[in-house]
């Protein structure tokens, strides 16, 4: 059977250049990074080197690159490193405020959930209806003691990108005296947009290796410097005492490597990629009765189509397409475990009965326009074919 | 742990049995709601204390479709008694099992059957 992947926005295949920079630190140049022997150096400076080219294609200096194990961990690390490191008067409830928004990854969201349930004070911000922050809702609610707020870039579900780079202007222009930290869980976008964090005016962002094209297990994150982030995590001085832990040489070369790669490889992707995903987004809104696109129609990651198809539910559309061969996600309750459909379209405003239905394509660099067509040619059957099982219910 | 569907889940998923309306249902219930992502509306042509024929219509995810499926297979031919035994347990049970998330959608199965045999008996003996 064909097997076409569109979840590349789940995670993404390893690169072969990739794999070629990590086969030596495996069992050749196997040494810990932190021996000095000629074993350890020679870790040491795959590691180092690696740091240095993430630095560049950030635009920062190498030590404002903290390798961690996730994007989750560098997410939790940031927010709860940010708050670990606030002095002991600011660390009472009603000295200290933070701010998210509703429509965060579960990697920021849970955390701040669990700084909510220590008694921190929280505000979550709300979207339109095509996710985008409101930056006047943002403003009102950024209070003298607000010590941290956490935008993502862009929505991992949806694909709508968020206004960081003026969400910056406007937390540098607030009159307090205590300038909020800044963070981004850019996860979602290193193939696609600007990673220079002097341009995007963030202290702190996240990046997993696996969305674009690295292995899974390393995070990044990017701590700029006077920005105030204490451990939170124990046992050992490895990078810069935030990470304790050998580090893992051959995945923070493979990281290196695959977002070097993702770079030089930017401009075509985002033509590709942009191209057929339009050709998605305008086959299925033609071919398929009662559906919508959702998300913002332009301010949009070029990978992601995600559509709401009414009278269907996601988890069965999804085993359907697998069936066929064709590889989705789904926001329904029934992919989530806990019986609630994606938190990010019911905050978007819709229904929760519209909100079962929806399903995720996300496009990568090797999909191709057959691979396209092969999924307009059976998509509008199965959703048919499930509505008709329903009869209309 | 199994967290994944079984080979039983997948065929009758892919391939429901006693799907669509029952023309001349004598016993006929909707469990469900819209909210929760799963409806099932259950028809049942009773004749004596036989459950002659039993199909469904559902909306909802891959175990809310092969459990209704699977319900209407153990209950069809059936005297009245055996059906209204039906319990979710043996629906997920003929069904190799269900990932410990799907178990409510066996649940939902066996409230199917048991409901539509409620509205048989509440119109009196000859159930039309």
């Amino acid at each position: 059977m064909r097997k076409i992947y569109l979840d590349y926005a789940a995670t993404t295949p390893i690169l072969p250049e990739v794999i070629e920079a990590m086969t030596p630190f495996w069992a050749e140049k196997f040494g810990n990074a932190s021996s000095l022997h000629s074993f350890g150096r020679e870790a040491r400076v795959a590691v180092e080197q690696s740091r240095d080219q993430v630095a560049e294609i950030l635009n920062c200096e190498p030590e404002e690159i903290i390798f961690t194990g996730t994007t989750t961990t560098s997410d939790n690390l940031a927010i709860l490193g940010v708050v670990n490191a606030l002095e002991e008067k600011q660390l009472s409830p009603n000295r200290c405020h933070l701010i998210t928004t509703a429509i965060e990854h579960h990697a920021v969201l849970d955390t701040f959930k669990y700084l909510e349930s220590q008694g921190f004070a929280v505000t979550y911000l709300s979207v339109d209806k095509y996710g985008v922050v409101d930056l006047k809702e943002l403003e009102k609610a950024i209070r003298p003691e607000t010590v941290l707020v956490s935008v993502m870039y862009a929505n991992n579900e949806v694909g709508t990108i968020e206004p960081i780079e003026e969400i910056s202007k406007l937390l540098q222009a607030t009159s307090y005296k205590l300038k909020p930290k800044f963070h981004t869980d850019a996860a979602a976008v290193a193939e696609y947009l600007t990673l220079d964090v002097q341009k995007l005016g963030v202290d702190l962002m996240t990046l997993g290796a696996h969305k674009f094209g690295g292995p899974k297990g390393v995070g990044i994150l990017y701590i700029k410097k006077g920005t105030g982030v204490n451990p939170v995590t124990f046992g050992g001085h490895h990078e810069n005492g935030l990470w304790p832990g050998t580090e893992a040489v051959p995945l923070i070369v493979g990281t290196a490597k695959a977002l070097e790669l993702s770079i030089k490889y930017h401009v075509l992707s985002i033509k590709l990629v942009t191209e057929l995903r339009d050709k998605l987004i305008k086959g299925v809104l033609e071919k398929v009765p009662d559906c919508y696109l959702t998300g913002h129609p332009t301010q949009r990651l070029p990978d992601i189509a995600s559509f709401v198809f009414k009278g269907v539910e996601g988890e069965a559309v999804l085993l359907r397409l697998d069936a066929e061969g064709i590889a989705v996600s789904s926001g329904s309750a029934c992919t989530s475990g806990d019986l609630k459909p994606s938190h990010v379209l019911l905050v978007m405003g819709i229904p929760q009965e519209e909100a079962h239905g929806s399903i995720r394509f996300s496009l990568g660099r090797n999909t191709t326009e057959e691979e396209i067509n092969y999924v307009l040619e059976k998509l509008p059957k199965i959703i048919s074919d499930l509505r008709n099982l329903s009869g209309g219910l | 742990m199994n967290q994944l569907y079984s080979e039983k889940v997948m065929d009758h998923f892919l391939h429901p049995r006693n799907m669509g309306e029952l023309p001349g249902a004598n016993g006929v219930a909707t469990v469900g709601n819209k909210q929760c992502g799963d409806v099932m509306k259950m028809y049942l042509k009773i004749e004596g204390e036989t459950v002659k024929e039993a199909k469904f219509q559902t909306l909802g995810c891959g175990a809310a479709i092969s459990t209704s499926s699977m319900a209407t297979e153990m209950i069809k031919g059936k005297p009245l008694s055996d059906a209204l035994k039906l319990t979710n347990q043996a629906i997920a049970e003929a069904l190799d099992g269900l990932p410990s998330s799907k178990i409510h959608c066996s649940v939902l199965a066996a409230e199917a059957v048991k409901r539509a045999i409620e509205d048989y008996r509440s119109k009196g003996e000859g159930g039309k």
